[in-house]
């Protein structure tokens, strides 16, 4: 399909920023090996101390990154299904802000004053213009879905009776989420945390900035996911050389994760004061309804890949394995999407583990945690980012793929990096390993008497796993830009790979509108949450002035 | 709607795995007493660091964390002790893991957190700060010694 030369514009530019992004967030990752392995014995390295890389580590790869990707890709998709361009103005804008917030936030934190990680848990207390520009990032987000949302119902107009593309409901149930979740963090940032940092207000109550973080945070990786997992659908079974299990399916999962992915944040608060058990438990039930439609999509594709193979001429119960286009250059989509499920299994399973209500104090914040979410995140999610990312450009650009070859392995070299590092880092959280630790300096530093050399082998495997991945996902920055670089061979358009449904189901009108899914969803959201608000609001005692990272006494109110 | 039979199947089986999780769930805590943190109401006086005896086998911990120490930084009790532990922060989050007892909390100020547990085994139990809390959190830890090296 072709595009006009500004929509093409700006999608170069927001897939290109976070690229360019990454070379210092996956630098950080392997520092933070390093350090943890006790190899560096220092607060810093380069000018950049450990929790300073650390907030640009998870700010980069979990927040910028993901939210550039998720609007370009949106814009893509709804262009490409819709066949109609989004408004230009708007789509600059909702640019400007983006950058323009990543800008603000990224100055805070290369300066030294918002080294707070990217979950700015008060009372510690970030310049202000990191809370102002997380948010701008996140409102410029928001101006495309409304746009899209319009685009939708002037074609819905049109095609009452057609099913809607299952990409176009994929990608506006993930902007809806998007922007419910980031409500209660924008209240949070606007109101508590903006007013605080500027010493208008005094105090803030910990408990309820928390349990508003995480009211946003558990619904961030379901916003994370779900353009992987339109990819899967949509796409996938194309580049293997199939079809799509079932549309149905698709859509049930997908409207299913707009129920539930939600409601269960406080199940990153099973350690947490002020809520009572009766919340955890209920909400940790719910995030076990998110394993509903997390199965239905684990077996739709498993046997969407099956006949893949099976039409590739496969025999067998396991021989369509042997046959799908594991390394195939001229489809190269296939590798980063296949090494991406292959890591969610095991992120998957962790994940599970970590929702099992009171299983999770075994394992909360310790290194078993980041082994979990860099299967899931930094596995299937990154994978496919980066992928696709490089798929659209070379497309909507008309310049081939700079390194095909190492472009194809590159997610295999990830997936191996990554399978060594997170076994360390489960391993070792298993062993009582803290994550957010520089641990060099004290507990893997013999010299320290809190040395302790049961962490040895296992964060030594982690940082092993590290340079392998910092070595895969460096190949992949040089193949993306060595591409931009390259000439134009063809005249650029956007073309996204549509897999077919094998069983194509009648429209169910049902799955075929929002109205009443969103109804259900704000339903299951008061409901898990009323409890939860009340709770932190009336268990809470006096709020907490501000602090700095390196002293224990709070800043006066008045100074700034 | 027709589903097909092999999607009715495998969605009869994810409900009956997700079952029995909640099945195991429900039976661990029944029979290991294994739970999340409990949930009191604001106090002051937890705020002061202490160890109270109730007698002879039960304790009362209030521990404060703040940055960068845990206090009481050494926590003596005999061996067989239950030992509830009320937490929490005179500044920024901190966590509060002893990782050998499945001990979980998260220490937050103007909030009190609380959970039970019994030290069977003789032993220096390590308290670690699991929260990041400032520049001096890698160092941010304490002990219980449970009869160990000298009972107190
Ligand atoms: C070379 C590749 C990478 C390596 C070696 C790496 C390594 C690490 C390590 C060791 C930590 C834990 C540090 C600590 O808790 O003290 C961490 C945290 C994290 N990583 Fe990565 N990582 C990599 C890539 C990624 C990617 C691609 C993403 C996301 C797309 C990601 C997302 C995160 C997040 C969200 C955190 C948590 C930050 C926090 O606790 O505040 N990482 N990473
Ligand atoms: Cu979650
Ligand atoms: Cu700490």
């Amino acid at each position: 399909m072709q595009v006009s030369k500004t929509f093409k514009r700006i999608i170069f530019l927001e897939l290109s920023i976070p690229v360019a992004l990454l070379i210092i967030g996956i630098y950080h990752g392997l520092m933070q090996t390093i350090y943890r392995a006790g190899v560096l014995q220092d607060t810093s390295f380069a000018k950049l101390g450990y929790y300073q890389g650390l907030t640009l580590h998870g700010v980069i790869n979990a927040i910028v990154l993901t939210t550039f990707f998720a609007v370009a890709f949106g814009h893509a998709t709804m262009t490409y299904y819709l066949k109609q361009e989004p408004n230009k103005k708007l789509m600059w804008f909702s640019f400007a802000l983006m950058l323009g917030g990543t800008l603000m936030a990224s100055w805070a934190m290369l300066a030294g004053k918002a080294s707070v990680l990217y979950t700015f848990y008060p009372p510690l207390k970030a310049h202000p213009l990191f809370y102002i520009g997380t948010a701008l990032l996140i409102v410029g987000s928001w101006v495309p879905f409304f746009n899209w949302a319009v685009m939708y119902t002037q074609w819905k107009k049109v095609h009452a009776e057609t099913k809607t593309p299952l990409a176009v409901i994929g990608t506006l149930i993930n902007f809806t989420i998007w922007f419910v979740c980031t409500l209660a963090v924008a209240y949070e940032v606007l109101v508590l945390l903006v007013p605080w940092s500027l010493g208008w207000t005094t105090t803030v109550n910990v408990a309820l900035a928390r349990t508003l973080f995480w009211f946003f945070g558990h619904a961030l990786v379901y916003f994370w996911l779900l353009p992987a997992y339109i990819m899967f659908y949509t796409i996938l079974p194309k580049v293997a050389g199939g079809k799509l299990y079932s549309d149905l399916a698709g859509r049930m999962a997908l409207f299913l994760f707009l129920l539930f992915s939600v409601p269960v944040g406080v199940h990153h608060q099973y350690s947490d004061p002020s809520i009572t058990q009766g919340v955890k438990f209920f909400q940790g039930m719910l995030t076990y309804g998110v394993t509903i439609p997390s199965f239905i999509t684990a077996f739709t594709l498993a046997a969407s890949l099956e006949y893949a193979g099976r039409q590739r001429g496969a025999k067998g119960l396991f021989g369509w394995m042997k046959k799908l286009p594991w390394f195939d250059e001229n489809n190269f989509l296939f590798s980063y999407f296949i090494c991406g499920l292959i890591l969610f299994i095991f992120g998957g399973v962790t994940g599970i583990i970590n929702a099992s209500y009171s299983l999770n104090t075994v394992v909360h914040n310790t290194a078993w945690l980041p082994g979990h979410f860099h299967m899931t995140v930094a596995g299937p999610v990154f994978l496919a980012i980066v992928g696709m990312s490089l798929y659209l450009y070379s497309g909507m650009s008309g310049k081939p793929v700079f390194m095909r070859k190492i472009v194809t392995i590159v997610p295999y070299l990830w997936m191996m990096g990554m399978l060594v590092f997170s076994f360390g880092m489960s391993w070792g959280g298993l062993r009582g390993e803290p994550r957010r630790t520089n641990l060099g300096i004290s507990y893997l530093n013999p010299k320290s008497e809190l040395f302790r050399s049961d962490w040895v082998p296992t964060t030594t495997l982690a940082m092993m796993g590290g340079i392998v991945m910092f070595t895969a996902g460096m190949l992949f920055i040089i193949a993306f830009f060595g591409t931009i670089l390259r000439k134009r061979k063809a005249a650029g358009s956007l073309e996204i790979p549509v897999s077919e449904a094998y069983h194509d189901e009648k429209r169910v009108p049902l799955f075929d509108q929002f109205k009443p899914w969103i109804i259900a969803m704000i339903i299951i959201l008061v409901l898990a949450y009323t409890p939860a608000l009340i709770n932190v609001n009336k268990n809470s005692g006096p709020g907490a002035p501000r602090f700095n990272i390196d002293n224990p006494t709070p800043l006066a109110s008045d100074n700034k | 709607m027709a589903i097909d039979k092999i999607e009715k199947r495998i969605i009869f089986s994810s409900m009956a795995v997700m079952g029995l999780f909640v099945f195991s769930l429900l039976y661990a805590m029944k029979k290991y007493k294994s739970n999340v943190p409990e949930c009191l109401p604001y106090d002051k006086a937890y705020a002061e660091p202490k160890v109270n005896k109730l007698d002879d086998k039960t304790y009362q911990v209030f521990s404060v964390a703040s940055m960068w120490q845990f206090q009481p930084a050494e926590i003596y009790i005999p061996v067989g002790s239950e030992v509830d532990f009320y937490v929490t922060s005179k500044d920024v989050v901190h966590g509060f893991n002893i990782a050998q007892k499945n001990v979980n909390m998260m220490a937050v100020y103007g909030s009190i957190n609380k959970t039970t547990v019994k030290f069977d085994k003789p032993g220096v139990y390590d308290i670690v700060c699991h929260e990041y809390c400032g520049v001096g959190h890698q160092n941010m830890h304490a002990q219980v010694y449970v009869n160990y090296p000298d009972a107190k």
